[in-house]
């Protein structure tokens, strides 16, 4: 694999396509954040006639020229869906769609037309539609990193301004921003970002070179600034490994594979990600049941033992069905919860069934208390706004003395004022 | 000098108006509400004074002056709704985006934006959750964090749409303690609201406003019940026992 590395040829495609997997990766998360995933699509397929419009034009296969072709074509294509969903009944969707396959059918269409020509044949513009990493030449590589370099420079020095035209446009207004050209021009950045990967990845993929490494990034951080970095590290990562697979195999199409390669570490990171990635979501969920199976035996025990306290002045222990009925949880979660209880020292397991410990039932009484702040809190919200449980994550129990007061003397007008332990002991 | 002067302002989509020659000059330090029922053109105001959407006719001076020579004299707080809360951004960072216009474009933000930026989020009790991601932050905190980007503008007069709508009791609190406190630096706030009730408590200066101008002046002369019918038309049977309670301002 390193000697291939050692050849000139695949160290210029490795180049091109991290440095478009870069460029790829930061305008992409402008084109997510604004919602326009599908726009930058149709932007790639609509690149296609203008493709083959600059080489019948030029009449050969001159990089620079068949991507301004291909700019103007992506720009009209992005123009027409404007226009259809401005002035039209249409919804965006419909004019994203209409626009999509039909200016991929005329390019499809001239494209066929060139390859009858007498000089299209050899030109190999076939490769746009799914791209050929390996026909990039030198020159090429060349034209790709400057425009890559070019949009990179642009996101760094107006980052501020482009960040608040995607999040609040009236408000960049308000304060004087151009917010006309500063659309107008990430317009044209995105859709130089499409261009520079046509070659390399072709119009029908682009989209996925821009989109995946941004919805990656977003999956790893909650700021802006980061996702970007991040998004250009991914698409970087994808080229680069895309490359590097498929460079020493023959045949092997690298655009394709650079692709594989972005969805290969978007699922990853869908699994993995701190905070939003499905294993922390999966065992939080798993933490939160464990410890609401905990509380709720311990308050249906609580509450049978308060009522028997209640009726006979003695305390006695209660069968798992009659702990079970109050709160039904499933018969294997009940089992683990009522043995984990038992071995922390909570409850104590009796011929009939089980009974609350000292200590168990100073935290039975704990949870019970709090749950029935928690119901006076709901009922008369509007009067205790000022607490902002959500900060003291709903702990109750941690309130200053004189708030509590006042939850408690709602709870004894309720009469839901938990009955054992009063003043701290049975 | 008027903060605000409003002349002949007539705004049309398609040729239905939805204002229509509105005129009022407002008086400095003062609190206004703008009032009136659904698609009276209440927030349709706030945005033609701010050049958002295009008047048909009539201007506008801030001051004296056009408004696009006398931005950094105005803030604007928009509805909640209009923008993204999924936004990958926290409390501060909305906060510091007031402070852009003064920073200026291609410049990055200094220590001293944050500290100023820092100082508005505690002005609305909101400085604990700088670095909270926006979208975890409930209704009323949003409202805030907006309240607080409009301060770090540092303006003289500022626009609020519709503040108060889906906030707590908490945050309504907030607000109108900032709006007093606004009013005694002197500054001008024009409150599109829709709340009745509130409107003697809130407003010092109130405007009813059903497309056209139906009155403007201070809360206790244009808050009656015969020109509050000629804006809502007969939909109001509320008023009638809201005319018995005495007035007791708060802000």
């Amino acid at each position: 694999m390193l000697e291939i590395l050692s050849n000139p040829n695949v160290q210029w495609v490795l180049f091109g396509t991290t440095a478009l997997g870069i460029a790829g990766g930061v305008l992409g998360s402008f084109a997510l954040l604004r919602r326009q995933s599908l726009i930058s699509d149709a932007m790639s397929h609509a690149a296609l006639p203008g493709i083959c419009i600059a080489f019948l034009i030029v009449g050969e296969k001159m990089m620079g020229a068949l991507l301004v072709g291909a700019g103007l074509t992506a720009y009209l294509g992005t123009y027409c869906i404007q226009a259809i969903a401005y002035y039209t009944r249409l919804k965006t969707d419909a004019a994203i769609g209409l626009v999509l396959s039909v200016f991929f059918g005329i390019g499809i269409v001239l494209l066929t037309f060139i390859n009858n020509l007498p000089i299209g044949g050899q030109a190999g513009l076939n490769e746009f539609i799914f791209g050929q990493a390996a026909a990039m030449t030198s020159s090429d590589v060349r034209v790709i990193s400057s425009v890559a370099l070019v949009l990179v420079i642009i996101t760094i020095l107006l980052f501020k301004e482009l960040k608040l035209l995607i999040f609040d446009r009236e408000f960049a207004r308000g304060i004087g921003l151009p917010t006309t050209v500063l659309n107008g021009l990430l317009m044209t950045m995105i859709v130089a970002a499409v261009v520079i990967g046509l070659q390399a990845v072709g119009v029908v993929l682009m989209v996925a070179m821009l989109i995946a490494p941004a919805i990656t990034a977003r999956y790893w951080t909650d700021r802006l600034d980061v996702m970007v970095i991040l998004s250009g590290v991914f698409g970087a990562i994808s080229g680069i490994l895309g490359t590097v697979t498929s460079a020493p195999i023959s045949g092997m199409p690298t655009g394709p594979i650079i692709i594989v390669a972005a969805c290969i570490v978007f699922f990853v990171s869908l699994i993995v990600a701190p905070k939003k990635g499905l294993v922390v979501k999966a065992y939080r969920l798993q933490q939160l049941r464990k410890q609401t199976a905990r509380e709720q035996i311990l308050q249906s025990l609580y509450e049978l033992v308060e009522e028997h306290y209640q009726a006979s002045g003695s305390l006695t222990d209660f069968a798992r069905e009659e702990i079970r009925a109050l709160r039904p949880l499933s018969e294997r979660r009940f089992r683990k919860t009522l043995n984990g209880l038992e071995r922390s020292g909570k409850i104590d397991a009796k011929e009939e069934g089980y009974a609350l410990t000292t200590s168990g039932r100073e935290t039975a009484h704990n949870v019970t208390l709090n749950n029935r702040y928690m119901q006076m809190y709901a009922m008369h919200e509007a009067r205790f706004a000022n607490l902002q449980m959500e900060k003291r994550n709903w702990d109750f129990l941690s309130l200053p003395e004189e708030e509590r007061e006042r939850l408690h003397a709602l709870l004894q007008e309720h009469q839901l004022e938990p009955r054992l332990m009063q003043g701290g002991r049975l | 000098m008027n903060p605000i002067t409003a002349k002949n302002v007539t705004v049309a989509y398609q040729r239905k108006p939805v204002l229509q020659s509105i005129d009022f000059e407002a008086p400095e330090g003062k609190l206004i509400g703008i009032i009136g029922p659904n698609g009276a053109g209440k927030s349709t105001l706030l945005k033609s004074i701010l050049d958002l959407v295009p008047k048909a006719s009539g201007e506008v001076n801030i001051y004296g002056k056009p408004y696009r020579k006398q931005r950094q004299k105005v803030g604007y707080v928009p509805q909640r709704g209009s923008v993204d809360w999924d936004f990958p951004t926290n409390a501060l960072d909305v906060v510091l985006m007031g402070r852009y216009g003064q920073i200026g474009m291609f410049r990055r933000v200094k220590k001293k934006d944050r500290r100023e930026a820092m100082s508005c989020l505690e002005k609305v009790g909101m400085d604990q959750y700088a670095n909270r991601q926006i979208s975890q932050l409930s209704g009323g905190q949003q409202q805030r964090v907006f309240l607080a980007r409009a301060l770090a503008q540092n303006a003289q007069v500022y626009f609020m749409d519709e503040p108060f709508v889906g906030v707590d009791a908490a945050t309504e609190r907030a607000i109108i303690q900032l709006l007093s406190e606004l009013k005694d630096q002197g500054k001008t706030v024009l409150v599109v609201h829709h709340d009745l009730h509130t409107v003697r408590d809130y407003f010092d200066w109130t405007m009813l406003l059903n497309v056209r101008k139906i009155a403007f002046g201070p809360t206790t002369e244009t808050f009656k019940k015969d020109l509050l019918q000629k804006t809502y038309g007969g939909k109001l049977t509320l008023l009638d026992q809201e005319e018995e309670q005495e007035v007791t301002p708060l802000a």
